[in-house]
């Protein structure tokens, strides 16, 4: 007991803070994750993310064919958040394999993609197992809930619990590499869907996508911004329904939880972490707080844990549950 | 969003409209503003004018015609001021500026601010012949000397503007000290190389294709920075350290092509 408590003691002195992470075997400097679609067009674009402060990086999702993506405008600012239709903008499988072979930094590179069906997905994951090397990518990203693409996402009810678990299945006998499946907070039975995600091979939950769609009137000319007249909510604004979710489904899946949908700041990224996330996406927040997002992010955490004697982030996943 | 009403419409050359809006921006020049159409679409255009707020739109697609069609009275909406403009410092005596296309408007606007800050102003347009040049004379009104080239010789010195750059570079009398370009990505990497060779400081207004204008989307973005948010105004040793200037753009699906 005495010998316990020493140790303790000895820990709170000498013990560093450390906000490291590892991802599927790959070491991050801290928990926070680029999420996708948010600077990731350009393999530089990505570079100097991670030179600004993010624990990983996630491409723009892609597809197999070319695609411009909605007609601007494309983000329009709302309160507390952004409401986007980019509308999956991507120069195909092929293009992004050329952009972002060679990637050289230590951050793990995700691969986000989107296919049409659970055999575009299965074909675009072949193709990455095949240039896995020359990319250097650590793991996969199922882009199943983007809520304003037609015939992708939420609007081919590809978040739904039986079609997530049918497009996770079909990547899965396509590559060895972690497969990350992101769900939406805007469908019902999301925790269903973590669930059958996990049993068709998904190695970790990203919750969630942007929330929606939403959509906002110029009143000026009595019509919607948008180009695609809606689009989904990002940012501050989403915050507690990500949290409640994620909250949601770390109760029900083994498999670690990416908490995505706005975190701004520090106190943000740990109360994703108390809700049971192991990593929180960053997104809106390179538009509200600028390209020092990440630092200041991370820099928020260490002051909050140093404060109130946290050593590890493994001491606040999940405590709101206790 | 804003929205403001045009206030008079005006021929600038056989493809370029100059649109002055009955309001005024605080802005400095080589800012932009994303203008809308709504139903039609959103485009990057720079700002030619803070009082009235006036830009000048070369009509080459699906939104750039559509601006072309509007009359004095009808409603323009705009997102801005956006992006980082030209910079100049204190004690700056003489600037050059070099514009080709439409690129000579946002230097219209900063000749105008650098005059009015006693600050003695030369440019030099560029166009491929007589009919194709822009804002001649608005900037005699507000430069001390504008000098004009055409290709096909049909108006001023026959080439392109580095016959003129070149000369005034070396001029001993009134040797710029900062020079300032916007136009063809050629024609600024050329404007760069020379300025660098005779140790003179230049910034060039870039142009990629965007999207969201507000640094989010990554659309636009040039060697990890992005030009809606970081730029459009860069320092030349900057730009010339970017791979891709002068060599590449992107288009809106992301995917690279030569210029
Ligand atoms: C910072 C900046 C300032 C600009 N200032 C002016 C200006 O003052 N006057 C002016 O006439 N033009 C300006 N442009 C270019 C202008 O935004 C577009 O090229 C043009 O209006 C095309 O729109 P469109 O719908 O008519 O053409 P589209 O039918 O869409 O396409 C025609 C061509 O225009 C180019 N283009 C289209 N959309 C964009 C875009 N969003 N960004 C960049 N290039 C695009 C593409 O190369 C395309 O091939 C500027 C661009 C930038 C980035
Ligand atoms: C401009 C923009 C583009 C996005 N594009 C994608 C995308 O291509 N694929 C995807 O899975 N999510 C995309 N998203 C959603 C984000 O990855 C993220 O899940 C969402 O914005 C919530 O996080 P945030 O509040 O931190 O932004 C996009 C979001 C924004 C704002």
């Amino acid at each position: 007991m005495t010998f316990i408590m020493v140790e303790m003691e000895i820990q709170m002195v000498i013990m560093p803070l450390d906000i490291s992470r590892k991802l599927f075997g790959k070491r991050m400097k801290n928990p926070l994750i680029l999420a996708s679609g948010v600077l990731g067009v350009a393999k530089a674009g990505l570079e100097s993310v991670a030179e600004n402060g993010a624990g990983a990086v996630t491409t723009k999702s892609l597809s197999l064919e070319p695609r411009r993506g909605h007609e601007s405008p494309v983000i329009i600012e709302t309160e507390c958040g952004l409401l986007n239709a980019v509308g999956y903008s991507n120069p195909g499988i092929e293009g992004v394999i050329s952009e972002f072979t060679g990637w050289k930094r230590d951050e793990p590179l995700i691969v986000s993609i989107v296919g049409k069906d659970e055999k575009e997905f299965a074909q675009l994951a072949a193709r990455l197992e095949q240039n896995k090397k020359t990319l250097n990518c650590t793991a996969i990203e199922l882009a199943l809930s983007c809520p304003h693409t037609p015939g992708y996402g939420v609007m081919a009810g590809q978040a739904d619990p039986k079609a997530a678990e049918k497009i996770t299945r079909a990547v899965r006998s396509e590559t060895r590499l972690p497969i990350i499946a992101k769900l939406s907070p805007s469908v019902p039975g999301e925790v269903e869907a973590a669930k059958l995600a996990e049993r068709a091979g998904a190695s970790a939950i990203n919750m969630g996508n942007s929330l929606g769609p939403g959509m906002r009137i110029d009143i000026n000319r009595g019509r919607p911004v948008l180009g695609f007249r809606m689009g989904g909510m990002s940012g501050p604004a989403i915050r507690p329904i990500a949290v409640r979710c994620v909250y949601d489904i770390y109760d029900a899946v083994n498999i670690p939880v990416i908490g995505t949908g706005g975190v701004n700041t520090g106190q943000d990224a740990i109360e994703m972490m108390m809700a049971g996330a192991s990593f929180a996406g960053v997104g809106s927040a390179v538009y509200f707080r600028g390209p020092g997002a990440f630092r200041k992010i991370e820099g928020e955490m260490r002051a909050w844990m140093k404060e109130r004697g946290y050593k590890r982030l493994d001491d606040l996943v999940g405590v709101a549950h206790e | 969003m804003q929205t403001a009403r045009v206030a008079k419409v005006a021929n600038e050359s056989s493809k370029v409209k100059t649109i002055e809006l009955d309001t005024r921006l605080v802005c400095e020049p080589g800012q932009f503003l994303m203008v809308w159409v709504p139903g039609v679409g959103e485009r990057p255009m720079s700002i030619a004018n803070n009082d009235p707020l006036t830009i000048s739109v070369a009509n080459v697609g699906k939104v750039s015609s559509e601006l072309h069609r509007l009359k004095p009275g009808s409603l323009l909406s705009f997102r801005g001021p956006l992006g980082k403009g030209f910079r100049v410092q204190d004690g700056w005596k003489c600037i050059l500026l070099v514009g080709g296309g439409y690129g000579v408007a946002p230097l219209y606007f900063l000749a105008k601010m650098a005059t009015s800050n006693n600050i003695e102003t030369l440019a030099v347009v560029g166009a491929r012949t007589a009919k194709d040049i822009v804002y001649e004379d608005k900037l005699y009104l507000v430069t001390a000397e504008t000098f004009v080239t055409t290709d096909d010789g049909s108006k001023g010195a026959k080439g392109n503007v580095m016959v003129d750059v070149g000369r005034l570079l070396i001029d001993k009398k009134r040797k710029p000290a900062a020079v300032f370009a916007c136009g063809p990505e050629r024609m600024m990497l050329a404007v760069a190389r020379l300025c660098l060779k005779h140790e003179i400081p230049c910034q060039l207004s870039l142009e990629r294709y965007m999207k969201c204008g507000l640094g989010v989307c990554g659309s636009c973005d040039l060697g990890g920075k992005s030009v809606c948010r970081d730029g459009p105004v860069f320092d030349a040793l900057d730009a010339l350290a970017i791979k891709e200037f002068g060599e590449w753009k992107r288009d809106a699906s992301g995917a690279r092509n030569r210029i």
